[in-house]
């Protein structure tokens, strides 16, 4: 891959939102005719390159060079007239239109304003045929598996603006291998016909069979780019989780914190499973231990956290919590039974943003509680004080709309909600996403002091060295499923290996 | 066999529900026909389409707002309001080519607005349409408090001329089978309608729009345009309807066409066409039409039920097509969410602070 | 970190959620006032009290009947079209209660065929029943509010023409026609809206309800999330517009001493979701909504007819005005004028 090729670059590209910094002086460069895998974790960064890229949003700082020039792009119809096609996760496109509609509605062939129909499914089905794909184009988009569904997004995004540049969002996320197998053999023609394209996954796998080259981000920086032929998975694992993984004779052994010797037994998943979300697993939580559990996005460790939770009813297996058998899979019953979340949506499973901080905090206590029991406005103070004191959060008044807080603060608000139900048992998805490093730290020093009272705590995190610093155990996830339960003396090389599975993992 | 017929039925499933209409009506028809002696005679079904042009007409106009995953409530303020101000006109002695020009035009002045309101201001359409219905209305008794008659000879024409149907009816004696120019008007509406909804570009979008609003802008389609297009085209079928109610009746008056909406949008929906938008056939609301002049029939040749039971009946069938075209979307919304929980990994997972793959 | 100390007065006075009602309710006091200098004058006759705002208050009773079960619903991110035909079969449940007999109808005003504490409880369990036919569709089926409740809109005449078979019942019952037209210095119908009101008021604010209503309304996730049954919180919503619209449909048919299944309550969910609207809830989203401020809007609407008769507009202009009345509220409160009011004041605070 010679400079001479490359088509398009940027460079330094900064982009802040209140309270969070999304990409810090990202550099990214693409070149005609190769595939390149865009990975990082959540809150790595990842989307908002593409958001920049795509006109979504502007970047604070850095420019974008596109065959040779420099451009700014304007907005997502501008992006497209100057060649870069977008297909996200979630085609979007208009599933009561047929096949061909979808892809031509706009630039449909016309005999003087009449649409000509069979000209049009012609058309259409020339383009899927250099797709490899034959369907009939009349019926309905929405009929068709989500594959299908896709690869008509591609042949219009290929169709509108003699594309230069094609992003793939997430393809892969709702096909099966064969499927994938077809989308691979259109990437590879599409490649050799000259088209650049960009490939954000988070199967590693897939990395490996079709990239040419991955570039790794981090916590919105540019960790680096490189040739996955190059890379051994476990040093990809390695970069996207920030542990710089050295020569084997600098391995360094982690010793998982003990502090205590095990307590009683909060909670027992006995074959907890549920279909398309996580292989059934065993887990056992203890009074005063926290339990890592690490693993790379879409491993399931959400999933883990809202069947325990309750958020979702499991298709197979039992939920124990001290002892008594789990009947009512709701979050209200999970806090009768004091089991608590912190879920992983701030926004959007978190925050109520139009009520206040106090509002905000006694919600799952008055939730608990049932509507006519209502705390006093004195206990409401009482407890909102508590907390905000507790855990510093940062607000004016405990009358602020909670949307107007910091990230930081809107997660400690929640944080504070769940403590203030006193949990026996809590589960932290992501506490640390999006907020300083300061508050990152508080969380995790919370986190162990919250053991040392006596709770049993999970705490998940795509930041491995959170996680082990935190756990006195540690739970590998991958691909949908418990792989290891580690504790005492780790290798951290053992982790990686866990969680990256093979060298030549299989799908 | 079984398997021929299985494939083009699959095939061609999108039009069931516009099947399932047609037979309706054609079992509601063929029962009345074998009850009563008299339906069986061809003009009570050449009668369906003159007893209210200016209900197809009007239903038209608000099929493609629906398709659009809109509403528009005030279609029956609309109309009045046209009888009422041609009524007024026409007795000042304006010329009844110009009135009608006028009429069409402030019938797309108010469809313009509403949809204006809409489009930009991003007021929901209920409301929207039903300030619209309110002030069309009011301007109904702002004219005249009182019926106004419509003496015009133009109208006469419109509303007597009886058209022979050939082959059903003896020129000579100028007795038989007819139509009224109306219905010529109407069916002609009806041909441009299906015309632009399936073969052209705006009416494609019409159904982009009701699809998926937020995918037909992320597919560059011009989705403000349409928008304003759809209600200011509704606005014209009503007034359209409007001059046809007026030649029907002879007159004006800010008491017609009461509670018109909700027939229409009965008519819509009795057509197969998804209340919440992006599914249906403007075909299919011809027969929503029908549907309800046969019902109409039926209870007249009954004798014995009195007549406010069609609106029953009308309110009921749409009752019962909204249930069960909101039981098989949210069936059909169930068995996707356990498809892609199947499928594989969750869509979408989510990010910090405005991230969001 | 004790509550917000005394903010601006100005400040805490404008963004009050009573603010824009009250002020919208002077102007057009206050121009009723020019136009009438007498408008404020109050009578007594035989103890009971008499004028203008008397009338206001006792023509606005359903409205606001229907506004305060509306309020409610509207916060939650729904709404309910379909409370005027719930009025029409309260109103129709009633009268058939009243003078089952349709052939023969009584004329004796103190006959009726079921006591009357039997006919309201009846009536007013009908209606809560057709408000947990709407909450089910939207809670439990998924079904967008607007069409969920158009279905009961549209169907909801004719079934109260069903019940009472097409007829006009006339009501003679006295004891009946007291709801609507009975007076203790102030009219009944004041009273019964100060009940209502009470209640709500009770049922949301002094205990957890009105908190789990507003958590709804701006984020259902979240609320499920935190323990909030919010199915049950939306059905509960709809049941008790329900439960208004059967009061409101018994005052109105109260108050003409008939159940007129094509007429009453025609039109009138609009001058509920308005009279909510201007009370500052907002529509399509919900969220935090002030039981007190929807009266005040409720108030605001009667407010405009009255005055419109007051100054001699006739009665089929009112509706005209009405319609510019709401495109004149839709803009004041539209984001888009809010934004744009936001931008040009913003300069002149610095």
């Amino acid at each position: 891959m010679s400079n001479a090729n490359v088509l398009l670059s940027m460079q330094g590209i900064h982009k802040a939102f209140p309270g969070v910094r999304a990409l810090d002086g990202v550099d990214f460069s693409l070149a005609a005719g190769e595939i390149h895998a865009l990975v990082g974790e959540n809150g790595a960064g990842k989307s908002t390159l593409i958001k920049v890229l795509t006109g979504v949003v502007r970047p604070d700082a850095g420019t974008i060079t596109l065959a040779g020039q420099d451009v700014q792009v304007h907005s997502p119809e501008h992006a497209q007239s100057i060649g870069i096609s977008t297909v996200y996760q979630e085609v979007n496109l208009c599933p009561n239109l047929s096949i061909a509609e979808n892809i031509l509605i706009g630039r449909e062939p016309r005999r003087w304003r009449r649409i000509d129909g069979r000209a049009m499914n012609r058309r259409a089905e020339q383009i899927l045929v250099g797709l490899d794909v034959d369907v009939d184009v009349t019926q309905p988009l929405g009929s068709y598996p989500v594959a299908i569904q896709q690869m008509a997004a591609i042949a219009r995004a290929l169709e509108i603006s003699g594309a230069r540049v094609l992003i793939l969002d997430e393809p892969t996320s709702s096909l099966d291998a064969h499927e994938t197998e077809q989308l691979f053999g259109v990437m590879h023609k599409l490649k050799a016909a000259g088209l650049a394209i960009v490939f954000i996954t988070h199967f590693l796998e897939q990395v490996y069979a079709i990239a040419d080259r991955v570039t790794v981000l981090r916590n919105g920086r540019l960790v680096g780019t490189y040739m996955p032929s190059a890379l051994p998975r476990i040093e990809l694992i390695a970069k996207m989780l920030g542990r710089e993984l050295t020569e084997l004779d600098d391995m360094t052994k982690v010793k998982l914190a003990s502090r205590h010797e095990t307590g009683e037994t909060r909670l027992v998943a006995d074959g907890l499973g549920r279909v398309g979300a996580i292989e059934p697993f065993d887990l056992e939580l203890h009074a005063g231990e926290v339990v890592g559990l690490a693993g790379l996005l879409g491993s399931g460790r959400t999933e883990i956290a809202g069947l325990l939770f309750g958020i979702d009813k499991p298709d197979s297996g039992s939920v124990t919590v001290n002892g008594v058998p789990v009947r009512q899979h709701s979050p209200l019953g999970s806090i009768n039974r004091r089991v608590a979340l912190c879920p992983e949506d701030r926004k959007g499973e978190g925050i109520v943003d139009e009520l206040t901080v106090r509002e905000n905090i006694i919600l799952a206590v008055q939730a608990g509680r049932g509507w006519l029991r209502r705390l006093s406005p004195s206990e409401q103070d009482e407890i909102a004080d508590r907390y905000i004191a507790l855990l510093k959060i940062a607000t004016p008044s405990a009358d602020q709309a909670v949307g107007n807080l910091s990230g930081g603060n809107q997660q400690k608000v929640i944080l504070a909600r769940w403590l203030a139900t006193d949990p026996q048992v809590l589960i932290l998805d992501e506490p640390t996403r999006g907020i300083d490093v300061g508050a990152k730290a508080e969380v995790q020093r919370l986190v162990l002091s919250l053991a040392g009272e006596g709770k049993a705590c999970v705490f998940i995190s795509s930041e491995l060295d959170e996680v082990l610093r935190t756990s006195d155990r540690i739970v590998i996830l991958r691909d949908r499923a418990k792989v290891d339960e580690l504790t005492g003396d780790v290798d951290e090389r053992q982790i990686m290996q866990a969680i990256a599975g093979s060298e030549h993992g299989s799908s | 066999m079984a398997d021929w017929l299985g494939a083009r039925l699959s095939r061609n499933r999108r039009f069931i529900p516009l099947a399932a209409t047609i037979t309706l009506f054609c079992l509601a028809y063929g029962y009345g026909a074998v009850v009563y002696e008299g339906m069986r005679d061809p003009q009570v079904f050449l009668n369906l389409f003159r007893a209210s042009p200016f209900l197809l007409i009007s239903a038209i106009g608000m099929t493609f707002v629906i398709l659009s995953g809109g509403i528009d409530l005030s279609v029956g303020g609309v109309v009045a309001l046209t009888t009422v101000a041609t009524a007024a006109l026409l007795r000042g002695g304006t010329d009844p080519w110009l009135v009608i020009v006028l009429m069409l035009l402030m019938g797309m002045a108010i469809g313009a607005t509403m949809g204006a309101f809409i489009t930009f201001l991003k007021v929901q359409p209920f409301i929207a349409t039903l300030a619209g219905l309110w002030v069309a209305r009011g301007l109904c008794f702002w004219i005249s408090d009182d019926a106004i008659p419509i003496r015009n000879r133009l109208w006469e024409i419109l509303g007597q001329t009886k058209i022979l149907i050939p082959g059903l009816a003896d020129p000579t004696t100028k007795q038989g089978e007819f139509v009224s120019i109306m219905v010529v008007v109407e069916l002609l509406v009806l041909a441009v309608a299906v015309f632009v909804a399936h073969y052209t570009r705006f009416g494609r979008t019409v159904y982009a729009i009701g699809g998926n609003e937020l995918s037909a802008r992320l597919m560059g389609l011009r989705v403000n345009r349409t928008k304003m297009l759809v209600y200011t085209m509704n606005g014209f079928c009503s007034a359209l309807a409007g001059i046809a109610l007026s030649v029907d009746v002879s007159s004006g008056h800010g008491l017609y066409a009461m509670g018109l909406e909700l027939t229409v949008i009965g008519a819509v929906v009795i057509g197969g066409t998804l209340l919440t938008g992006g599914v249906g056939y403007v075909i299919g609301t011809l027969f929503g039409v029908l549907i309800i002049g046969v019902i109409q029939t039926l209870i007249q040749f009954n004798g014995q039920l009195s007549s406010w039971w069609t609106p029953i009946v009308v309110g009921l069938l749409t009752l019962a097509f909204i249930g069960i075209q909101s039981f098989l979307a949210a069936l059909k919304t169930r068995q996707s969410a356990v498809q892609r929980r199947v499928g594989h990994a969750r869509p979408t997972d989510a990010g910090a602070g405005e991230e969001a793959t | 970190m004790a509550r917000a100390s005394a903010a601006p007065t100005v400040r805490r006075v404008t963004e009050s959620r009573l603010f824009f009602p009250l002020v919208v309710l002077a102007v057009i006091l206050l121009f009723n006032l020019v136009y009438d200098a007498g408008f404020f004058a109050l009578d007594t006759i035989d103890g009971h009290l008499y004028g203008n705002v008397i009338d206001i208050l006792r023509d606005g009773s359903t409205v606001m009947l229907l506004a305060i079960g509306m309020t409610l619903v509207i916060a939650t991110g729904g709404v309910d079209l379909s409370v005027g035909a719930v009025m029409a079969i309260s109103a129709s449940v009633a009268a058939l209660l009243i003078n089952p007999d349709l052939q023969s109808l009584s004329n004796d005003p103190n006959v009726t065929a079921t006591p009357l504490p039997v006919v309201l409880i009846a009536t007013l369990v009908v209606a809560t029943v057709c408000g947990l036919w709407n909450g089910a569709l939207v809670a439990y089926g998924g079904i967008q509010p607007m069409v969920a409740t158009l279905i009961l809109m549209i169907a909801g005449r004719g079934i109260a023409q069903l019940i009472t078979n097409g007829v006009r019942i006339q009501i003679f019952y006295e004891p009946y026609a007291f709801l609507g037209n009975g007076w203790i210095i102030l009219p009944f119908s004041l009273f019964i809206v100060a009940a209502v009101f009470v209640v709500a008021w009770l049922m949301t604010r002094r205990t957890a309800l009105g908190m789990f209503i507003e958590s709804v309304g701006i984020n259902s996730r979240s609320s499920f999330f935190s323990g909030i049954n919010e199915r049950r919180v939306k059905l509960v919503a709809y049941m008790f517009c329900g439960f208004c619209a059967g009061m409101a449909g018994l005052v109105a048919s109260s108050s003409i001493r008939t159940s007129d299944a094509n007429n009453i309550g025609l039109n009138f969910e609009l001058d509920a979701i308005l009279a909510v609207v201007i009370g500052g809830t907002a529509l399509g989203a919900g969220g935090r909504f002030s039981l007190f401020a929807s009266i005040i809007g409720a108030i605001v609407m009667q407010a405009i007819t009255t005055s419109m008769y007051a100054i001699g507009v006739p009665a089929h202009a009112l509706l005209a005005v009405k319609g510019v009345v709401v495109v004149l509220v839709i803009l004041l409160l539209s984001v888009q004028v809010r934004e744009f009011v936001r931008r040009v004041a913003a300069p002149k605070a610095a």
